[in-house]
């Protein structure tokens, strides 16, 4: 068996400005969802935040770019055909999601899923330990940033669609393809391992 | 209610969305409850240093002027049509442009939806050369490429053996196609470099009025396409290489056992 590595060089790079050139859909449509506009209006100021979104799926800067530029790819070429009365931003979100769970890292990420169903019920503790509530009382910025890589991709991303893009659970609902009640149970299961990340963080710190 | 089912409703109340009654029995519990007082104040911590943590990456100036002019450029009209029916009367003028329209709408339906999805697979073929991880299985052996798509893929296919051909296998990756998973496997002959997308032949192209029964060759701006249908697959081959090199790579797929 032998591997090769492929080197992409300036003259395929160059490939790029072709690539969005040649083909014009549909480009105004009446009501998003009671948003109207070109797809640059509406897809623009979506820019820095789905960037910032791809970053921590991706945790890649390169991978990052191409997963916008996929995103805004697929979106602009889908536009015409976007569903009036359905969600701009959580299409756009949905896109960008089903094109990193495709790329190489998602794939990757997608195979360390937990087999433990969503649906079930979340056991908290029965009492509030005391201990716990000081320690995450000392939290700072980059415990946080590192408990959130630390993350499985579907607790991370969940956790930034509410928290992050201040998603309702209906618009997570949509961008994730999965139910309200999936929503609710995940989203629970998510910040109880992100605590339970930031207690084991401080408890290391503080000792 | 025991402190558990109160702390099962605070997801809801951090993001502000439990119902005005749990919210007025919440925060009365609060008020006799320290413990779940204490609780709620870290969730609610948490939550906002996340919200301030997680803005965190920003896409530099060249990368977003990049997609603008992609956007741009893309949007940018073919031509113009600019036409003053001097001498005519209103009426004759609106026949003929009516006229002229229906033709023009009639060749370019027909047209677009021919070359629609070869157009699209273009850009999928563009796009993957254009990425810094054009394939997510890099290797040039099909013994190697063809298992990794087990599981990915709802149908299996066949690699040719290039050992006595001039191509190279790169590698391949899964790609979507109106929404269908296909693979896309890209070869490599002298310096051009080709993708071959296989689909499920019931999933794309049916309402697309394409006429690709047997072998088809077509140009699509200027990159040469040949596509078949085989086994319940669509198959298509795409490349900047020469009309013969894509018919090769064509055949040889055919050819794969």
């Amino acid at each position: 068996m032998s591997t090769t590595e492929i080197i992409m060089d300036g003259e395929n790079r160059s490939t790029e400005a072709r690539f969005f050139s040649h083909k014009v859909n549909c480009w105004a449509v009446a009501d998003h969802s009671g948003e109207s506009g070109s797809f640059e209006e509406l897809a623009m100021p979506l820019f820095t935040r789905l960037y910032n979104f791809a970053y921590w799926l991706a945790q890649d800067r390169v991978a990052a770019e191409d997963l916008v530029q996929e995103t805004y790819m697929k979106a602009l070429r889908g536009f015409s055909s976007f569903r009036q009365g359905t969600n701009f931003r959580a299409w756009m979100y949905r896109i960008l999601r089903n094109t990193f769970l495709t790329s190489q890292a998602g794939l990757k990420s997608s195979a360390a899923v937990s087999l433990e169903s969503d649906e079930g019920q979340v056991a908290e503790p029965a009492v509030a330990e005391t201990p716990e509530t000081v320690l995450l009382a000392r939290v700072e910025r980059e415990t946080i940033e590192n408990a959130l890589e630390e993350l499985p991709v579907r607790f991370r991303e969940i956790i930034l669609l509410c928290d992050l893009e201040e998603m309702s659970y209906q618009e997570i609902g949509e961008t994730l393809g999965i139910p309200m009640g999936t929503v609710m149970s995940r989203l629970s299961r998510a910040r109880k391992a992100m605590r339970e990340l930031l207690a084991a963080r401080s408890w290391e710190a503080a000792r | 209610m025991t402190c558990d089912q109160w702390r099962s409703k605070l997801d809801a109340y951090v993001d502000s969305v439990c119902s005005d009654e749990d919210l007025a029995n919440l925060e009365a519990h609060f008020r006799t409850c320290a413990s779940c007082a204490a609780e709620a104040l870290t969730r609610l911590r948490i939550k906002r240093m996340t919200q301030n943590a997680a803005a965190r990456y920003s896409p530099s100036p060249e990368f977003r002027l990049r997609i603008e002019e992609s956007i741009q450029a893309k949007r940018k009209p073919g031509w113009t049509f600019a036409w003053r029916p001097a001498g005519m009367g209103m009426a004759a003028a609106a026949f003929a442009v009516g006229v002229l329209l229906v033709v023009a709408l009639t060749l370019g339906i027909q047209h677009r939806e021919r070359g629609q999805a070869l157009a699209e697979l273009v850009d999928l073929h563009v796009a993957t050369l254009a990425s810094a991880n054009p394939v997510d299985v890099i290797s040039t052996d099909r013994h190697t490429v063809k298992p990794w798509f087990q599981g990915k893929l709802p149908f299996t296919f066949n690699l040719p053996e290039l050992q006595n051909s001039s191509f190279k296998l790169l590698g391949g990756k899964v790609t979507y196609f109106e929404h269908s998973p296909g693979a896309q496997l890209l070869f490599q002959i002298r310096s051009h470099q080709l993708s071959v997308f296989i689909f499920q032949d019931s999933s794309i192209f049916q309402n697309r009025q394409e006429t690709l029964s047997g072998i088809t060759t077509a140009r699509e701006l200027a990159f040469n396409v040949e596509a078949w249908s085989e086994g319940g697959l669509r198959y298509v081959v795409i490349g900047d290489a020469s009309p013969t090199d894509v018919q090769e790579l064509g055949e040889l797929m055919r050819s794969a056992k």
